[in-house]
């Protein structure tokens, strides 16, 4: 079977609207990384599928993908640094809590 | 390889050797002598600014993916400046208990960002430019997380760290929707060729929306603008007036650039209006939202916001007018701003005060503190004799030269909005000057470093109006920029 570009386009784009659809709806902080690495992931899909299929002889998307992942890797990092922090001081990781500066 | 090559990157070198300074002399010198880490990095990076107005030669590296020009090296220029005032203002803070524990990581952080920025704005090709960003963005969520004992600074750096991370996977998906329209290539020069050659199809409009709402999160336009007050109010006051000032003036800078070297060619067809919804939902919303904050964290947030705004004026005029009074803008707003944030670190470390109420009558007590709180204010507000005042004035003739009669509209609104922001920005200097009830903050002699700083900030409200050959520099270079075909897409 001869897979074309948009079946694997469509899968990626449904992964980044779940990632968006997490990021608002999620209350956990971690749950809410998850998304936001769903997002960054399907980002990184989506380049390497426009290198494959659209500009094969070429490298471009992939170097890209490879950078995006380390970066990728290392704001996960910081953001669980960060969401440690609030643990430490609160206890707590849901979003609700973490209301005390508001409009 | 040629090595040679990297000495076209001057002031990105000179941080980087001030960050390296900064950190070996932390990391090897004992404990005694870790406090003369502050006067290190300032001397150092003071040598790096003052270094960094004799940089004007042209060049590019790596192939191209690098690119530095003098209207580049001007505004590096303004931001080193604005980092340096940053800097200085900071002294009593990082020698307090609260800053103290972590100075040498405060100083490397804020280098690495400034290196990122710099990156940021050099970049012509997309990979160097997100990785600048992400080394920009990413320090400074360490930053508005630097007090560890503070509740509020962890909040603010969720918040932060997370719109952060969002931001940039939005951006970086309108950049793959670029990247499958281009011809195979992440320069800004061959994307740009490829999108004059198509026309306007559906997913260069959804790239272009995906692109402008990314740097709407860093710009806290006003879709995007949720996380500002928030983080500035939890950040300590020193990362917020980085945050405020050199973050913000780096991104509006590498935003034109984007947008007049890579999407020139659709200008009046897809952009133009995205930005005039924005700039209007921006200006008036940040206005209207400032009224009615208390605490002046938050009130600067907000202002900060509709500031946004108008410079997002110099992005839409895209000429060289637009470009000068952009740069100007930055430069006059870094002033006012760090004055008016240079006000409040210094009572916030005497008093902890930062509520607009504990303002109260501080005539009275502090009339140093008010006269240049009120200076700052007026020249935000853009009171004639002060620099805001010819900031506006330009901002706005850049804006109205093309001469479009949406242009003139927009124009109209953003005056009108400026008599709104004039009353909330009274309201601070009522609040000092004519309130009868007795002065909350005591009567203190706030720390040299802050007042020199609030001297270079006075002087610089005060001048840069009047002295017009700052303006003719920056004028100069933006042609020199103009002739190099930076806004020849624009046609």
């Amino acid at each position: 079977m001869n897979l074309t570009m948009l079946m694997y386009l469509i899968p990626s784009l449904i992964m980044f609207a779940c990632g968006v659809y997490g990021f608002i709806t999620r209350k956990n902080l971690i749950a809410i990384l998850i998304s936001l690495e769903l997002m960054l992931n399907s980002v990184d899909l989506n380049f390497v599928i426009f290198n494959r299929f659209l500009f094969p002889g070429q490298l471009e998307g992939m170097f890209f993908t490879l950078f995006a992942i380390g970066i990728a890797a290392a704001e996960t990092a910081l953001a669980i640094a960060i969401v440690i922090n609030i643990y430490r001081s609160i206890k707590k990781i849901d979003v609700s809590e973490i209301t005390k500066m508001k409009f | 390889m040629n090595y040679a090559q990297f000495l076209t990157m001057q002031q990105e070198l000179g941080v980087l050797a001030v960050f390296l300074i900064v950190f070996l002399f932390d990391t090897f010198c004992g404990k005694n002598s870790r406090s003369a880490v502050t006067p290190l990095a300032i001397v150092c990076f003071a040598a790096v600014t003052i270094y960094g107005f004799f940089c004007t030669g042209t060049g590019e590296a790596f192939g191209g993916m690098y690119v530095t020009s003098p209207v580049i090296s001007c505004i590096k220029s303004i931001l080193n400046l604005g980092a340096l005032i940053v800097l200085i203002q900071a002294v009593p803070w990082i020698n307090s208990e609260e800053g103290s524990v972590r100075r040498g990581e405060f100083y490397e952080l804020l280098f690495v960002t400034l290196f990122g920025m710099y990156l940021m704005i050099s970049a012509r090709h997309f990979l160097l430019f997100i990785i600048g960003l992400e080394s920009a963005s990413l320090p400074l969520a360490a930053m508005v997380a630097f007090n560890k004992n503070k509740y509020e600074s962890h909040e603010a750096a969720v918040k932060y760290m997370f719109t952060a991370i969002f931001s940039s996977a939005i951006l970086m998906m309108g950049l793959s929707f670029v990247y499958a329209l281009s011809n195979g290539s992440l320069y800004f020069a061959d994307l740009a060729e490829s999108i004059a050659l198509g026309s306007n199809s559906v997913l260069l409009v959804t790239a272009i929306a995906f692109v402008i709402a990314g740097f709407g999160f860093k710009l806290s336009l006003v879709p995007f603008h949720l996380w500002t007050a928030d983080v500035y109010q939890g950040a300590p006051t020193t990362v917020t007036s980085y945050l405020s000032v050199i973050s913000k003036g780096s991104a509006a800078f590498a935003f034109l650039v984007v947008l007049a070297q890579v999407f020139g060619a659709v200008y009046s067809d897809i952009w133009e209006w995205m930005m005039y919804a924005l700039i209007i939902a921006t200006i008036t919303i940040g206005n209207l939202f400032a009224i009615r904050q208390r605490n002046m964290k938050r009130f600067m947030a907000f202002s900060s916001v509709s500031q946004a705004g108008y410079i997002m004026l110099g992005i839409v005029a895209a000429n060289v007018l637009g470009m000068t009074s952009m740069i100007f803008y930055i430069l006059v707003y870094i002033f006012s701003n760090l004055g008016v944030f240079g006000v409040i670190q210094a009572i916030e470390n005497k008093t902890g005060y930062v509520s607009m109420d504990d303002y109260r009558g501080l005539h009275k007590t502090n009339p140093w503190l008010s006269f240049a709180m009120t200076l700052a204010v007026f020249s935000l507000a853009g009171i004639p004799p002060f620099a805001g005042f010819f900031s506006k004035i330009l901002i706005f003739t850049g804006a109205t030269e093309s001469g479009s009669v949406a242009l003139y509209v927009l124009v109209l609104i953003a005056l009108i909005n400026t008599i709104i922001s004039l009353y909330y920005y009274l309201l601070v200097v009522k609040a000092m000057w004519i309130s009868p009830e007795e002065p909350v903050v005591p009567a203190f002699r706030s720390a040299c470093t802050e007042r020199f700083g609030l001297w270079i900030c006075c002087a610089g409200i005060i001048f840069l109006g009047l002295i017009s050959c700052i303006y003719g520099w920056i004028y100069g270079v933006s042609e020199i920029a103009a002739t190099e075909g930076f806004f020849a897409l624009l046609g």
